[in-house]
């Protein structure tokens, strides 16, 4: 009787393996998480031309906008990814002064070799991510939790450290030549480099999470930890990986920072922590995990620099930008949850 | 009938002090869908646990084709071919139906360090495995799962087990928050998974669906098996007075009928947790 019923015909239509048509339509457009960014980014852009000037657009005033993005935007990106994967980390607030003052005690105060500071001061990030991830994936406090603890303990740590070693809490730094070329420059006078490492990760960034395959491991992660878990994805692995991201990039700009200004200080980077933030979401990201995009990150990094710096092409007083950056914030995330349920309740025509 | 796929022979798991399962011995079997009813807290989630490798017995042991097997985890009994659904599907709300049915196993294309997401291929043949178990409105591969009703969810991640080569397929109440018809979608795929050979295990607190469905049915109470018999041994009212913990149908409307008698026509109010 079973060999009678398992050699029936198969019943059921057996379909030809079809590529869905070429799909591009506006349509498609809107439901991408960069949709709300990228109309964000246009709506800002025309406020200041009208309030504002054309300057603003021209080589010195893109300068302004661009440098404050690039450096906001090298930290946003791997904060965007944690969000994505459902966690959150704040520290890289302390993660950006103590990126500066590792370089500049060591190689500006001590007079070590430049790429002895450099290396310690991302050693330092990998080091503080590997703290955060592991706390974060052992225990099962919230990251918030983690980091708001580690943003603390590495705050106090270089303010303590560097009254111990230096007696001072903004240490000078001389960077040679190369060092300069690579990390603190400014090309064409007004550019900082930074600019350009910005760009090649946001290009990096965008291969890694939406053509190969890691992406994708992010996305289940942030969608539903323990069904990703289970289909074989190293959560534990992949979670911390993103924390030493993370504070790596903040080392990263942190060093920067002190190479470009010739000097670093002990208090330089708590407003990294809700500018990041407020780019991510801006940017499409959903904060409770499983949705968003590299493009709308850089999207929502752009417009937010650009309404952080714009306020000074225009003839309002500067005390307004943050009325402005609050009212485009929920702004933002309503026209995201509005293109979220969009996505969701999206089905091709019925036939 | 045939040879069993996956044999219990004297399960025991207790939590602690509490005994939860209690010398549990089941044959599954290929081509064949096992029912495992009863009441609330009988124990049927900690069994098909301890099936898929989720809880190891106290005691007991299991054979997989003859086999035997200690699961070291969830991941183990998988790759063995134990595949478990559980009741939303284990998928991603806000992925689309092609990025989500590969996750883990990502198709690529092109070659060395610059191997890409094959995104064409992915939604291609997550489209043709469902469709091939008859949910033909699906046919968009970049539509996101949580778009989807809770039956088509259902039967996408039925799809994605059969798909990468389950031998068991572990269904934990699939069709309890659905309505008529999404349930008979589920219990059509069901069907369809016994027909390529599955063997299915199928959790369901309604008797009609496991009428629908069953070929062996096994009724748990309070953690040791009350009743292990085959399709068209016993009557929908044995079958239902079984699952209901022993007592029949008939005795519990009696009490419902004397308290009404007794309250003025009130029914009685349920008070504290339900179920
Ligand atoms: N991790 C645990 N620790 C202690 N007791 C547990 C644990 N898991 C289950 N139990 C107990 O084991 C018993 C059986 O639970 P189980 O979830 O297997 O029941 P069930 O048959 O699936 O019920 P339902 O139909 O309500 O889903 C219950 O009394 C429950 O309280
Ligand atoms: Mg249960």
């Amino acid at each position: 009787m079973n060999s009678k019923t398992a050699s029936q015909p198969i019943a059921m239509v057996q379909t030809p393996i079809t590529s869905p048509a070429a799909s591009f339509s506006v349509g498609g457009l809107f439901r991408r998480p960069e949709a709300g960014a990228f109309l964000g980014l246009f709506g800002v852009f025309v406020f200041f031309l009208v309030f504002g000037s054309l300057e603003f657009l021209k080589p010195a005033g893109a300068a302004s906008w661009l440098n404050v993005a690039a450096n906001l935007g090298i930290v946003a990106f791997p904060i965007g990814l944690l969000m994505i994967a459902g966690e959150l980390d704040i520290s890289i607030g302390s993660m950006i002064p103590a990126g500066s003052m590792t370089v500049a005690i060591i190689s500006g105060y001590y007079g070590l070799p430049i790429w002895i500071g450099i290396a310690a001061s991302l050693g330092l990030g990998v080091f503080v991510g590997l703290v955060n991830g592991f706390l974060v994936v052992r225990t099962n406090v919230p990251s918030l939790i983690v980091t708001l603890g580690t943003l603390f303990a590495v705050a106090g740590l270089v303010l303590g450290l560097s009254v111990l070693l230096t007696g001072t809490t903004s240490v000078a730094l001389k960077a040679p030549e190369l060092a300069k070329f690579f990390f603190g420059q400014f090309v064409a006078n007004t550019f900082q480099v930074i600019i350009f490492w910005w760009l090649a990760l946001t290009a990096l960034y965008i291969y890694v999470i939406h053509y190969s395959p890691y992406g994708n491991w992010i996305f289940a992660m942030g969608g539903d930890r323990v069904s990703a878990r289970n289909a074989g994805i190293p959560t534990a692995k992949l979670t911390i990986a993103l924390f030493v991201l993370s504070s790596t990039s903040a080392a990263f700009v942190g060093m920067c920072q002190a190479i470009l200004f010739n000097s670093a200080q002990v208090s330089a980077g708590m407003s990294f922590i809700f500018n990041s933030i407020i780019s991510v979401v801006v940017g499409g990201v959903l904060l409770t995990g499983g949705f968003g995009s590299i493009v709308g990150i850089f999207f929502g990094t752009i417009t937010f620099a650009v309404v952080n710096q714009g306020i000074y092409f225009t003839s309002f007083d500067r005390n307004w930008s943050s009325l402005i950056i609050g009212v485009m914030l929920l702004l933002a995330v309503l026209m995201n949850n509005t293109f979220r349920s969009m996505a969701l309740s999206y089905s091709p025509k019925k036939k | 009938m045939a040879t069993p796929i996956l044999k219990l022979k004297n399960i025991c798991k207790s939590f602690g002090p509490i005994d939860v399962l209690n010398d549990i011995s089941l044959d599954i079997c290929p081509g064949e869908v096992l029912c495992l009813l009863g009441d609330n807290g009988a124990g049927k989630s900690t069994l098909i646990k301890t099936l898929s490798g989720v809880y190891r017995p106290n005691s007991g042991t299991m054979e997989m084709e003859g086999q035997p097997v200690e699961f070291t985890g969830p991941r183990d009994a998988s790759t063995r071919g134990i595949a478990t659904v559980h009741q939303f599907g284990g998928t991603f709300p806000l992925m689309s139906i092609g990025r989500s049915f590969f996750v883990g196993v990502e198709p690529t294309k092109g070659w060395g360090p610059f191997k890409i997401f094959d995104r064409q291929k992915a939604n291609a043949v997550a489209i043709k495995a469902i469709q091939d178990f008859g949910i033909t409105r699906i046919d968009d591969g970049d539509r996101l799962v949580g778009g989807l009703s809770g039956g088509e969810r259902q039967s996408l991640a039925i799809a994605r087990a059969v798909h990468f080569g389950a031998k068991v397929l572990i269904l934990d109440e699939p069709t309890a928050a659905l309505g008529v018809k999404q349930a008979t979608h589920v219990l059509r795929i069901v069907n369809e998974a016994k027909r390529r050979g599955l063997a299915v295990v199928f959790i369901t607190h309604q008797v009609m669906h496991a009428m629908a469905v069953g070929d062996h049915f096994a009724v748990l109470i309070r953690g040791a098996i009350a009743a292990d018999f085959r399709k068209g041994e016993k009557t929908r009212e044995e079958i239902t007075d079984l699952m209901a913990g022993g007592e029949t149908m008939a005795e519990l409307e009696a009490q419902i009928d004397g308290y009404i008698a007794t309250h003025d026509g009130h029914a009685p109010q349920l008070s504290g947790a339900a179920g």
